[in-house]
Parts: C-alpha cells; structure tokens; sequence
C-alpha cells in the first residue's frame, strides 16, 4: 500500500515537500505563512525538525490541542489517587475529562480512591456575578463531611476563575489551616493560559513544587517516614494508562531497584512528599515533568534521566542508563532482566514481524509519544514517514531529531485537520497513530489506526509485557480482514461483461 | 500470569498475576500512607447508610457525578445537523478538543468542529480578532455551506458581542458578506447541553426567517401544509431520525427536520471521509417559517426555540422524548391533526406487534422496580414507558431538570398506580443516586456509562439508556421511537432482566433449579 517503500530518500525528500507546498496553497496568505514554519521534511543530522513549536494555535483551522486544564487536571494532577481534584467553574470541562485517559489505580472509588469521579464547583451565572470563592470554601467542607479519608484536595481552575478575579490561593490557605494543616493545593491552569496542553503541566509541576514541597518540608515529622535505601527511585511522567507504570515498575524492581514514587498514574500524596528522596528520578514523559525534575535536582540534587520504555531495544537501552547510575549489583540487574525477557520478545518478534514488516505509519500524538513509539515500531519492522506534536517544544524536535527519525520523515507541529487528512490521503501509510478526534475520519478513508493516546482502550504498551501487547495490537488493527472490504465489489472490479467486450 | 507471545495476556488477566499483585501490595504498604483497611471498611459501609443519605443530600455547593454537560456541546450536536455545516466554537480551544472527543466517544464517528483559539490576549482586548482570523481560515479550509457560531465560557465571562464580531468580520472579508453564519451566546454556567441546543436551534432559524442578519427582509410567512420537526439533543439520534422519516412518509406528510444530524454521524467506511453528509438542506431551513406547524420531540431542548416559532404564528407542539405505545400514539395523533394525514393501517399492525411484545413479556416486568436518570425529556418518556409496562419507577433524577420538570414527572407517576412509590429529583447527582440505591434498593438502573460505577458499587444492574454511552456500541444507530422504538428499549430491559435472572441461578446444586430453559 505504501509508496515509501518504493521510492528512494531524494524522492521521498521531493514529495514531502511538494505536499506541504500544496496544503499551504488552501490557507488564506497570512495563515499559509504561519502554518509554513510548522511543517518541514527532516534532514538527517540537523539538530532539530526544522519546525517552530509552542506557538499559539491558529483560529479556525481545527487544531487538535487541548487546554492548561486539560495538563494539570486531565494529566498530571488527575491521577493522583487519595487526593479530591474539584474541576472548578462550569460543569463542562470535568464532564469531558472525566474517567475518560484510562489512569488505573488499586482503591476503593469514593472511599479512600477518587481518580474516576467528577468533583465540580458547577458553577452558575451568580457564581461569576458575585465570584466564586464562598462556593469553593463549602466545597471543601462538604468533601471534609463525606470523603473523611482524602489525603488532600486540589482546586483545578477553570477559564472563569482567573477572569472573575476569584482568590483560590487564600480560599485553599485558609481551609488548610482549619482543617489541620490539610494540603489543599489552588492551581491556576485555566483554559485560556498558554498555546496549549503544555503549560497545564507546568503550572501542575509549580503547584507541586509550592504546594506539595514546599509545605512537606515545612511539617517534616509529622508523616510516617520509610528508611531511604541507595537504590531508591521515583518514577516521573507515567499516567499509568492501562497499567503502563505497574509494567514498567516491575522491570526497575526486578533488576534490584526500590521505586518510591509513581508520578502520576496510580499515585499517592505521600509519594509526592516523599520523591525528594530518591536517590534518582527516572522521567518517561519529559514534556509533562521535566519542570519538576529540574527543581529536584537543583533544590533536593536528586539527578534525574530520561528513558523509554517503548519497545526491546528502548528498553534495554534505558534499563543500561539507568543502571549507569549505580552500583554493580543494579548493573548485573539490568542485564538479568534483559537476558530473562529475551525470549518473549523474541517470540513476540517472531511472530509478529513477518506480519509488520515494512509497514510504514504516521503519527501524531501528544507528550512523549511521537518520538517515544518509533523504537518500538521499528522493532516490529515498521517505518515511521510521519510525525509531529500536539504541544512539544523545541526540545522535544531535538530529541527526535538526533534520535529518532528517518531522513526524510514529514514533520508537522501542532497539524491541523485539514493538513493530516492531505498527508494521510497521499501518503497512504499502512497505520495512523493519534486520538480519538482522528481515529474515524482516517478509519473512513479506510486507513488501520490505533489511538495512542488511550492506547485503544488497551494496554499497557509500556515495558517487556506491553511490547507483546503493543505488537498484538498493531498487527490486529493492519491485518484486520475488514480492510479488504472497504470498496464495494461491483464498484471496484471492472464488470466481467466489458472485459469480454474489450 | 507472564506474557505470551502466542496467547498476549491484557491488562484485564496481567496483573492479577502473583508478580505484580505482590508488587501492587508492597507499594500500598510501603510507599502509599494507605489507611487501615478495617477504617476503609469502615467508612465505605458508613457511605452506603442513612446517615451518609442525610449528609449527602444536605450538600449545597459540590457536585459530584453530574448526569449533565455544558451548553457549547448541545450547540455544535444542533450545529452539525445542518447541510454543510461546521460549528464555529469562539472561546478557548480546549473546549472544542472536549466536545468533539465527548461525542465521537459516543457516536464512533469524527466530529468536525472549530475553535477560535482564544487564549490571554484576547481575555484582555477581547476575541474580535480571533473570530475575523477564525471565520477566514475556517472558510477557506473546510469550505462549508455555513458556519454556526457559539460561545464558550471564556467569551461570555468577558463578554464578547457575537453579532458585533461577525458583522465586521464579514466588512474585513472573512467571509463574503452573503456567507450564512447565524449564532448563539451558549454561556457554559446556564443550564446544560440541552440549553444550548435550544439556543443554537433558535439562533439558526432567527438567522433564516428574521432577515438573514440584515441581507434581506425579514420573511413574509406563507403558510403551507408541511410539518417541522425538532429531534432535540438525542444520543440515538441516527436510529431515531430514520424512523420518524420513515413514518412521516408512511404517513405521506411534508416535512422538514430541523438538525438532522442521523447521516454525519453515520457515515460510511469506503475510502472516504466526509466531513458532511446529509444535514437539512439551507434552502428548506428558510422555507420552513411557512409551515403550519412544528413539533419538538424534546420539550426541554426546545423551549426558546418553540416560543420563537410560535410568535411566528405557527402551531408548536412538545413531546418529552415518547417512549413506548402511549407516547407513540400521541406523537401519531398529534401528527395526523396537524397535518390532516390518517395514520395508515401499516401504523396500526406496528402499534399492535409492539402491544403484543409488552403482553408475552409484562410477566418478567411488572412490579420491578427502577432507578432512572437523565436528560428531563428523556427520563420523562422512560417514565411513561416504564409506568406502561407495569414497571415501577421509584428513582427518577435528572441533574439538568427544573421545577418544571419534576412537576411532569410527578404527574406522570400520580396518574398510575404503578408510580406510588416514585420519588423525584430534580438537580441531583450520581453521587445522590448512589445513596439512593443503598438506602431504597431498586431492582435495576437505567442510565448512561458513568451509570457503571453505580451499578459497581451497589449491585443494581445498569441498562444503558442515555447519553453518552461510551462501552457498549452502536445502540444509536437503532431508534427508541415508534412503535418499533419502543420494541428495541422493551428488548433492552428484557436482555438485562434475563441475564440477571441467569447469573443469580447459576450455581449448581444451589441455586440452578431456577437456570431455566425456558423463560
């Protein structure tokens, strides 16, 4: 199906840049101008894309970004588990994200656990009028009154709330001190900061580093403390979806580590207050957490190192890195745990990449993932001829640049609907990669696609146990039969009566 | 349980394996400050007492679990219903990532939809020139027939004036001035989704029948014999569109759907997306200020635009989503008086095929008792059915239902004797529900998929009937109205009835002498 694997790197290199020079041609002359720096064709040892990123979106073009929000409460704060996350202002913004990224956690929902609930300040036409705040006070008393096993609360601005003028810092001050030096934690990420997703997760990390660190050194002894061990660590930037972190953690546990911390997907506060203490922070999703990992390291000088947990070779890869950090004994861990995988994934490979190989997919996700995945794809056999973030910076085109793309990969920040669709329909990759907003329009043009923001609603795809799981499942969305079927027979083969007429 | 290549094990069996519930246990005990299990015990029994009851209807100011969304969403499902038509969502972007995501999750279809992107600057010197940017870029990309606008809360809060924007939007060139883009102020704080269909609805006929924003004069009304019909915010809208066409044209009555939204979110898999499909057609939007009457099968999604359509002198009439033979029977009544049209004997062996279903199976309902809740029209026209099939509705809430509202629904209940012990709650959450369940028991619950942490937590069985139903598929593409509607929400009910009836009397040699065979 795919034209890359016929044509050679100049040719590719051609096209790719006649199909931005064409998708350009539908924006009105400023737009074109703007959406122009976002789109290029990489050029193997460039040091980044070649794209800007971080910009505000366009009006109108149908980006597929979210909101501040959507990063703080949706991302980083949702998942942590003991703690009662209100959605702050109208009833929208909670209804939409609610239960809906897949962030598994053991507890018992409403009792002591609260990540599939929807806590909302619903707010109504008076709440603006007159501000928001006495609202907010009684929220937290009426979660005091029923939820008496919370560990903390935090307050998730909506748009209204920094438009109103509503002082959330002293509302959440204020009750802190009635109830005991409760951590109640104010975060101003409403909507309308920010290009993006992205400055959602910054403002989270700060919330944490204000409200969590700061607070838990100050009260220091009044918490259960366990004994620090050299080989404690943290792991920053998992949201668990479909149990991503529990499959990544048994890899750090069995080559002899102590993970302390999950940030964020089936963590606790207590692991928040406790993560200064590790002795390494192992950071997944560097867009969403790197904020957090740098002020460890300056404030607390915990290090910290990316790794990725896509696919065997990332794996074994970061497994190495992480155990270049220390002693001989986590050394020959890593190495155990590599050689005790080695058979499933090389049965996975076995079988699934004869199916796979030579496939090529396009991608456009979120975080970590449109570099993050390509290890993976490739050791199933597969070709990565597109990618671009939702909300990445620069940095993350460098990272990708220097270690994960092809020359000649399409690149495209921040895509637009109109610009994905034009790609996909000519560049007919074998799979799409996105979300939930694509995953129809691209299964209509009769393209396999797999959501890899949710994962499908399967998973884990993180660690040894995902690759098997991440390799079934590309597999099954390619080689579904149903593909074959869609064109109507009638209408696709020449009609047997005008053959025999030619 | 370790991973296999030959046999990949998800995360269903995954981590039930000893490995990681051993690791799950550790990290609880160690890292988690978990509290003492018999205290978790303790206090989940407390929730699920009268005491917890009191407290948690005594809440004032938190919302927990709400049955509702915000008015935008209600807008862009109106929006979309029309022929080539893009909703237009002017506020911050992050919103319309929501609507769209919310309602493919439900329809697993795409959902086209754009934003104006505002983002600081503009909550300071206000939107204008992201809606004159927007309005252009949208044009010239999507190439839609009409652009219908609405607001997110960000825009209402600082006030930005649609019809001032999109005038000088059109004097900067966005679009040609002759460009079709009706609005709606959909203020995210006031009421629901169902709110902002209404407005959305309203908005795009005052743009048609009043003046067409000033291109032309407001219409003179000629009134003909055709019929509109208003469906209202329906998660089963494409099964429910097709029926009412279908017997509207059994029934061989002119008609117009306002917002028909049953083709865009059903589209087909055959090499080609498109972004519209079907929609009622513009030129029938206008010219359907002459018809004679329009009728709204949602009363509460309708209800500014009802009023504006009846000051344009035409017959209204509202139905509360009709479920089940009554409600159908007045809905067909209503018609053929309206339109002066008979109701075809095909009609009649409908009714009676539904009728005879409900008799070979009232036995296995009559006297259950259910919980239900939803949008106001719809609990309303689940209500009446339930009341009909000798069911007992004992919980009817609705999150987005008024004063109003429960008045119906008490009438409902105090014109049957199967709704003595129907209580209702108007503006309530799930989280109320969940006490409900545990302090006055029911037999089922009937709701949407958040509804499955109800039925989690208390046991009761849920039967998925709402908006939106994200885990179990396809059930919108099958109607709830008609005679024939009402025999596909009777199997639903029925399906659940039996397979609890199963899975309480499967175990051998305890309880199986009940797993008949025959039911």
């Amino acid at each position: 199906m795919s034209l890359a694997k016929t044509e050679s790197v100049a040719d590719i290199k051609a096209r790719n840049k006649e199909l931005i020079e064409e998708v350009l041609t539908v924006y009105p002359e400023k737009t074109a101008k703007r959406r122009a720096k976002h789109l290029n064709v990489h050029e193997a040892g460039k040091s980044d894309c070649g794209v800007k990123s971080n910009i505000k979106s366009i009006p109108g073009v149908m980006t597929i970004r979210g909101c501040a929000y959507a990063g703080s409460k949706g991302v980083v704060w949702g998942p942590i588990k003991d703690m009662i996350h209100i959605s702050h202002g109208p009833v929208g913004c909670g209804q939409y994200s609610w239960a809906a990224r897949r962030n598994y956690y053991i507890g018992m929902t409403g009792v002591d656990s609260f990540v599939t609930m929807q806590f909302t300040s619903d707010f109504q036409e008076k709440d603006i009028v007159f501000g928001g705040d006495k609202k907010l006070a009684k929220i937290i008393d009426e979660i005091e009154e029923l939820f008496p096993l919370n560990r903390g609360i935090t307050v998730q601005s909506e748009c209204p709330i920094g438009l109103i003028g509503d002082d959330i810092e002293a509302v959440s001050r204020n009750k802190s001190k009635e109830y005991g030096g409760k951590t109640i934690v104010p975060v101003r990420c409403e909507g309308f900061r920010g290009v993006s997703q992205s400055l959602g997760h910054h403002i989270a990390n700060d919330a944490v580093r204000d409200w969590i660190f700061d607070k838990a050194e100050a009260a220091a002894g009044d918490k259960p403390v366990f004994t620090s061990t050299p080989y404690d660590v943290a792991i920053i930037g998992d949201y668990n979806i479909g149990g991503d972190a529990w499959s990544s953690r048994i890899l750090l546990e069995e080559m002899g580590l102590r993970v302390i911390a999950q940030w964020s997907g089936d963590g606790t506060l207590a692991e928040l207050e406790a993560t200064p203490r590790a002795k390494l922070n192992v950071l997944h999703c560097y867009r969403s957490m790197n904020y957090i990992s740098r002020h460890m390291e300056e404030k607390y000088g915990v290090p910290w190192c990316e790794y990725n947990f896509f696919g065997p070779t990332k794996i074994a890869e970061s497994l190495r890195k992480i155990a270049s950090f220390f002693d001989d004994t986590i050394k020959e861990g890593a190495e155990r745990v590599i050689a005790k995988y080695q058979p499933l994934v090389d049965a996975v490979i076995a079988k699934y990449r004869p199916r796979l190989e030579g496939r090529t997919v396009m991608l456009f996700v979120g975080g970590l993932r449109p570099r993050h995945v390509i290890g993976a794809y490739e050791d199933l056999g597969m070709e990565v001829v597109g990618t671009g973030y939702e909300f990445g910076h620069n940095d993350d085109y460098q990272r990708t640049a220097q270690h994960y793309v092809k020359d000649g990969t399409l690149i495209y920040d921040d895509v637009t609907g109109y610009e994905f669709e034009k790609f996909v329909e000519r560049i007919q990759p074998d799979l799409v990669g996105s979300g939930i907003k694509e995953k129809y329009v691209f299964q209509k043009m009769g393209v396999p696609f797999r959501q890899m923001h949710s994962w499908d609603y399967s998973g884990p795809y993180h660690g040894y146990d995902g690759f098997a799981i991440f390799a079934r499942d590309m597999d099954m969305a390619i080689n579904s039969p149903i593909w074959k079927k869609t064109g109507a027979p009638w209408k696709t083969a020449p009609a047997p009566g005008l053959l025999a007429a030619e | 349980m370790t991973q296999n290549a030959e046999k990949v094990i998800d995360h269903f069996e995954l981590f039930r394996g000893e490995n990681y519930q051993q690791m799950l246990a550790e990290k609880r005990q160690q890292f988690e400050n978990p509290h003492d299990a018999k205290r978790v015990q303790e206090i989940c029994d407390w929730t699920r007492s009268e005491d917890y009851k009191e407290k948690n209807f005594a809440r004032e100011a938190l919302t927990i679990n709400p049955a509702k969304a915000c008015q935008p969403l209600g807008a862009v499902f109106a929006a979309v219903g029309f022929e080539g038509t893009i909703p237009f969502v002017h506020g911050s972007q992050g919103c319309v990532a929501y609507y769209r995501s919310h309602l493919s999750r439900h329809f697993k279809e795409p959902t086209s939809c754009v934003s104006s992107s505002m983002t600081e600057d503009a909550a300071v010197f206000g939107g204008l020139n992201n809606m004159i940017d927007g309005l252009a870029n949208t044009y010239a990309m999507y190439k839609p027939k009409m652009i219908a606008v609405s607001t997110t809360c960000m825009a209402e809060v600082i006030g930005d004036d649609l019809n001032a924007f999109i005038k000088t939007a059109k004097e900067k060139g966005s679009v040609p001035n002759e460009f079709d883009v009706p609005f709606a102020h959909t203020p995210a704080f006031v009421g629901s989704h169902v709110t902002g269909y209404d407005n959305a609805m309203k908005g795009i006929l005052e743009h048609f029948w009043d003046g067409r924003a000033g291109l032309e004069p407001k219409t003179e009304r000629q009134p003909t014999d055709r019929i509109n019909i208003i469906g209202g915010f329906d998660g089963y809208t494409v099964g429910n569109t097709r029926e009412l066409r279908r017997i509207l044209d059994l029934m061989g009555i002119g008609y117009t759907i306002l917002g028909d939204a049953s083709s865009v979110f059903d589209t087909p898999t055959d090499g080609t997306f498109r972004m519209y499909d079907g929609g009622t057609p513009l030129k029938e939007v206008a010219d359907a200020v002459h018809s004679k009457a329009t009728v709204s099968m949602q009363e509460f999604c309708t209800e500014k635009t009802l009023a504006f359509i009846g000051a344009h002198g035409q017959a209204v009439q509202a139905f509360n989503h009709p479920i089940g033979v009554g409600a159908t029977d007045e809905v067909l009544m209503a018609l053929s008086r309206l339109s002066g049209r008979d109701i075809p004997d095909e009609l009649a062996l409908e009714r009676g095929r539904l009728v005879d279903a409900i008799a070979d199976s009232a036995a296995h309902i009559h006297g259950k008792k259910f919980a239900l809740y939803g949008d106001p029209d719809l609990t309303l026209g689940l209500t009446a059915f339930l009341l009909e099939l000798g069911a007992e509705p004992v919980h009817i809430l609705s999150t987005n239902g008024g004063h109003h509202w429960e008045q119906k629904v008490r009438a409902l209940l105090d014109g049957s004797p199967f709704g003595s012990e129907g209580k209702v709650y108007a503006g309530r959450d799930l989280w109320h529900m969940r006490s409900l369940l545990f302090t006055e028991p029911v037999d089922f619950l009937i709701g949407n998929t958040y509804g499955k942490f109800l039925e989690r937590d208390s046991g009761t069985p849920l039967i998925r009937i709402g908006f939106p139903i994200f885990d179990r598929h396809h059930h919108h593409r099958y109607p709830v109205w008609g005679y024939q509607g009402g025999l596909n929400v009777l199997v639903k009910i029925l399906d659940k009835i039996f397979d609890t009836m199963d899975a309480n009397t499967n175990q051998p040699s305890i309880n199986d002498y009940s797993y008949d065979i025959i039911r």
